[in-house]
């Protein structure tokens, strides 16, 4: 059963459209993410959700109810906001157990909730200090435990971590996983970090200007994005875009990198793999496209022993050579663009060398240079 | 600074530049030092002097025949001194809450995003620029029972609506408190208006979550959060009651009779008008208890929260 069910929602202020004709729907139990940069609308529609901004014009429905134009009491629905809003007068108890009292649940019930929420997130020490008493991450937890307490049909998170710093946002990023994996809840989420999109999320949704350009899997937005913006949005460092010309070869399609630079040269050229739908490609033959290849879409070619990685060979000239610990991070001049290539960390690469890699065809996409949508 | 004006202690050259560095070290001092004298004198010693006064038999003039603090017994005994010590208690208590509901009502009110609001807020700030001199001849003016409000309504047709607490001496001490009101709650409401500003709307939101409507909003979650800022407003308004002379003198002139007296005009009265310096000097001296009861505490409390914040 769907939890919750947006159909066609817009939303403006004054004269700008903030939100467009925005439709989705959740399952009972799924965990999806808004993702997008800020100022995309996420919050609007989280706002939307809860009913604290009526939409212009679409339903929203919650558990198969109809509740647009409830108030935000009425839906069934608890949030955790960015600030978190604690109630700074009240100790970390009262705040949990505020929402409860307002809605007239027994004193004796209230009191078991709170115990049992601060004992789920290790808060239960705390109860007795006031929000300007704790961390920021102890803040977190009980802006957590005051939606927990209430046991909604739907959590609604505003971008909850991104007041942490890193090693906090990473330890309750995975706690966040760990609570929704025990309790089951519905969840909607809003992130502009793409790595807590991926980590989280059952589904994605990548919006931009006010529309959700793509909704999908983890691993459908990332190996399979619809465009251009998606297919930058997600992954660090981001996809490396490169314009090419699709050429016609003997029994296939070939990609020819473009280089201003050096127009006379020898061009290199990336065969498109002949096992990939080549329908779409028909069309364009002459046409400059863009070639969209992920980092780690790339492999030193010597590391060929440990991988079973089978790909095209190319040779670059390494201009910074960024090691990250865990692996190199290799940026290197492919035609026209400066790419970035994520190699293995016992690579020996060093700036100014030249580097022999191979190139894995069949996880690359195509995208139409102009529209910047996907062509293959 | 200039650069090279170097420190004293550095030898050689650095000694014969030490004249300027000195003047330039004591100069502020030397500028201040009047200004400071002249401060110390005319208020702290000022003050000390009436304290003097006020255990001598100073009657026209000056005079030092010490009586200990037979003064002050006469002051208790005295019934005017007991009107004028009761219209404070009722004037100030009245007072303070009124501008304070009214105040935080103007500033909530004034929060809810409506248009205009600038100029509004202009218009209730408004009376605080004024000189309560000129409040005081405003009001008189409109609760004159000729002249002012009853005068009108009574133009209108209701020939038995009666207004006329300025001329009755039970109830003349309201009139004080009406003006008094209408000129100080703007500023009160700015000062609310400023700790509203302060709350963050997704306190607001994540309360209508929670299930509260917005009046339980404000009394369960943004005033408690006020609580400084009612504590400064409650300061200022009780040491603008206490000091309180120019409205009563524009007002009600302390009267019908001494009935709407406040310990300012009592002081002003005995001191400067009645020949009765050292018992002018004694209800002063209990005036400035009575600040110092209020404003003590508050610079306390203040200068503790600052080492802790
Ligand atoms: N109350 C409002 N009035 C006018 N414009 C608004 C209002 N709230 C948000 N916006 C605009 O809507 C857009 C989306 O805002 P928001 O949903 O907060 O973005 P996000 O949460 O994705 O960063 C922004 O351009 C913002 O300026
Ligand atoms: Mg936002």
């Amino acid at each position: 059963m769907s939890a919750l069910n947006i159909r066609h929602v817009d939303k403006t202020f004054g004269s700008t459209q903030v939100l467009k004709d925005i439709s989705l729907s959740i399952d009972s139990g799924e965990f999806l993410i808004l993702v997008g940069p800020s100022g995309c609308g996420k919050s609007t529609l989280m706002n939307a959700i809860a009913g604290l901004e009526p939409v212009t014009s679409g339903e929203i429905q919650i558990g198969g109810e109809d509740v647009t134009w409830h108030t935000p009491a009425e839906r069934d629905i608890a949030m955790v906001f960015q600030s978190y809003a604690l109630y700074p007068s009240m100790n970390v108890r009262q705040n949990i157990a505020f929402g409860l009292e307002m809605r007239k649940m027994p004193k004796a019930q209230r009191e078991e909730a709170v115990a049992r929420v601060a004992e789920l997130l290790q808060i239960t020490p705390l109860l007795d200090r006031k929000p300007s008493q704790l961390s920021g991450g102890q803040r977190q937890r009980v802006a957590m435990g005051r939606a927990l307490a209430r046991e909604p049909q739907i959590y609604l998170f505003d971008e909850p971590l991104s007041n942490l710093d890193a090693k906090l946002r990473v330890e309750m990023r995975t706690e966040i996983k760990k609570l929704h994996q025990r309790l089951g809840t519905t969840i909607v989420y809003v992130t502009h970090d793409q790595i807590e999109a991926m980590t989280l999320a059952d589904r994605i949704a990548v919006m931009r200007d006010g529309e959700i350009l793509q909704l999908g899997t983890p691993d459908e937005v990332y190996n399979d994005p619809v465009d251009m913006f998606v297919a930058g949005f997600m992954g660090s460092p981001s996809m490396n875009f490169i314009p090419v010309t699709l050429v016609s070869g003997g029994d296939g399609y070939v990609l020819r990198v473009l280089d201003g630079d050096d127009p006379t040269g020898a061009p290199l050229e990336l065969p498109w793999p002949a096992e990939r739908d080549a329908q779409a490609l028909q069309a364009r033959v002459g046409e400059r496209l863009i070639l969209g290849l992920r980092p780690e879409h790339f492999v030193e070619d010597e590391t060929r022993m440990e991988t079973s990685f089978d790909g095209t060979r190319l040779e670059v000239m390494a201009t910074v050579v960024e090691p990250t610990g865990a692996d190199i991070l290799l940026q290197a001049t492919l035609g026209e663009t400066e790419a970035t290539m994520r190699l293995g960390p016992k690579s020996r690469v060093a700036a100014g060398e030249r580097v022999a890699l191979r190139v894995d065809m069949s996880r690359a996409v195509l995208f139409e240079a102009t529209s910047q949508r996907r062509v293959a | 600074m200039s650069p090279h004006v170097s420190s004293p202690r550095v030898g050689g050259k650095g000694r014969r530049r030490s004249l300027a560095g000195q003047v330039e070290r004591f100069l502020p001092r030397l500028v201040v030092a009047p200004s400071l004298a002249v401060a110390l004198f005319f208020v702290y010693g000022y003050m000390l002097w009436t304290f003097v006064l006020s255990l001598t038999d100073s009657r026209m003039l000056p005079q030092y025949d010490f009586v200990g603090f037979a003064q002050y017994a006469r002051l208790f005994a005295n019934e005017r001194w007991n009107v004028a010590a009761t219209n404070l208690v009722v004037f100030g208590g009245l007072f303070i809450v009124s501008c304070l509901v009214i105040g935080l009502l103007l500033a909530i009110f004034l929060d809810q995003r409506i248009r205009q609001e600038g100029a509004l807020r202009t218009i209730y700030l408004y009376p605080m620029a004024l000189s309560l001199i000129v409040t005081g001849v405003v009001w008189r003016w409109l609760l004159n029972p000729g002249l002012g409000i009853q005068a009108l309504v009574r133009s209108w047709g209701f020939e038995d609506f009666t207004f006329n607490w300025l001329v009755d001496s039970d109830m003349a001490i309201y009139t004080l408190v009406i003006a008094a009101v209408w000129q100080a709650s703007g500023f009160v409401m700015a000062l609310f208006l400023a700790g509203l500003r302060g709350i963050d709307d997704s306190l607001f939101q994540a309360a209508a979550l929670d299930g509260a409507s917005l009046p339980r909003i404000y009394l369960r979650i943004v005033l408690p959060s006020l609580r400084p800022v009612v504590f400064s407003a409650v300061m200022i308004l009780a040491h603008i009651a206490i000091k309180s002379f120019d409205l009563v003198m524009a007002l009600t002139g302390g009267g019908p009779g001494y009935a709407t007296d406040l310990p300012a005009t009592f002081m002003y009265a005995h001191t400067f008008t009645r020949g009765q310096i050292g018992l002018g000097s004694a209800s002063a001296i209990m005036m400035l208890c009575g600040v110092l009861a209020i404003l003590v505490p508050y610079l306390y409390s203040e200068l503790r929260g600052q080492r802790n914040g």
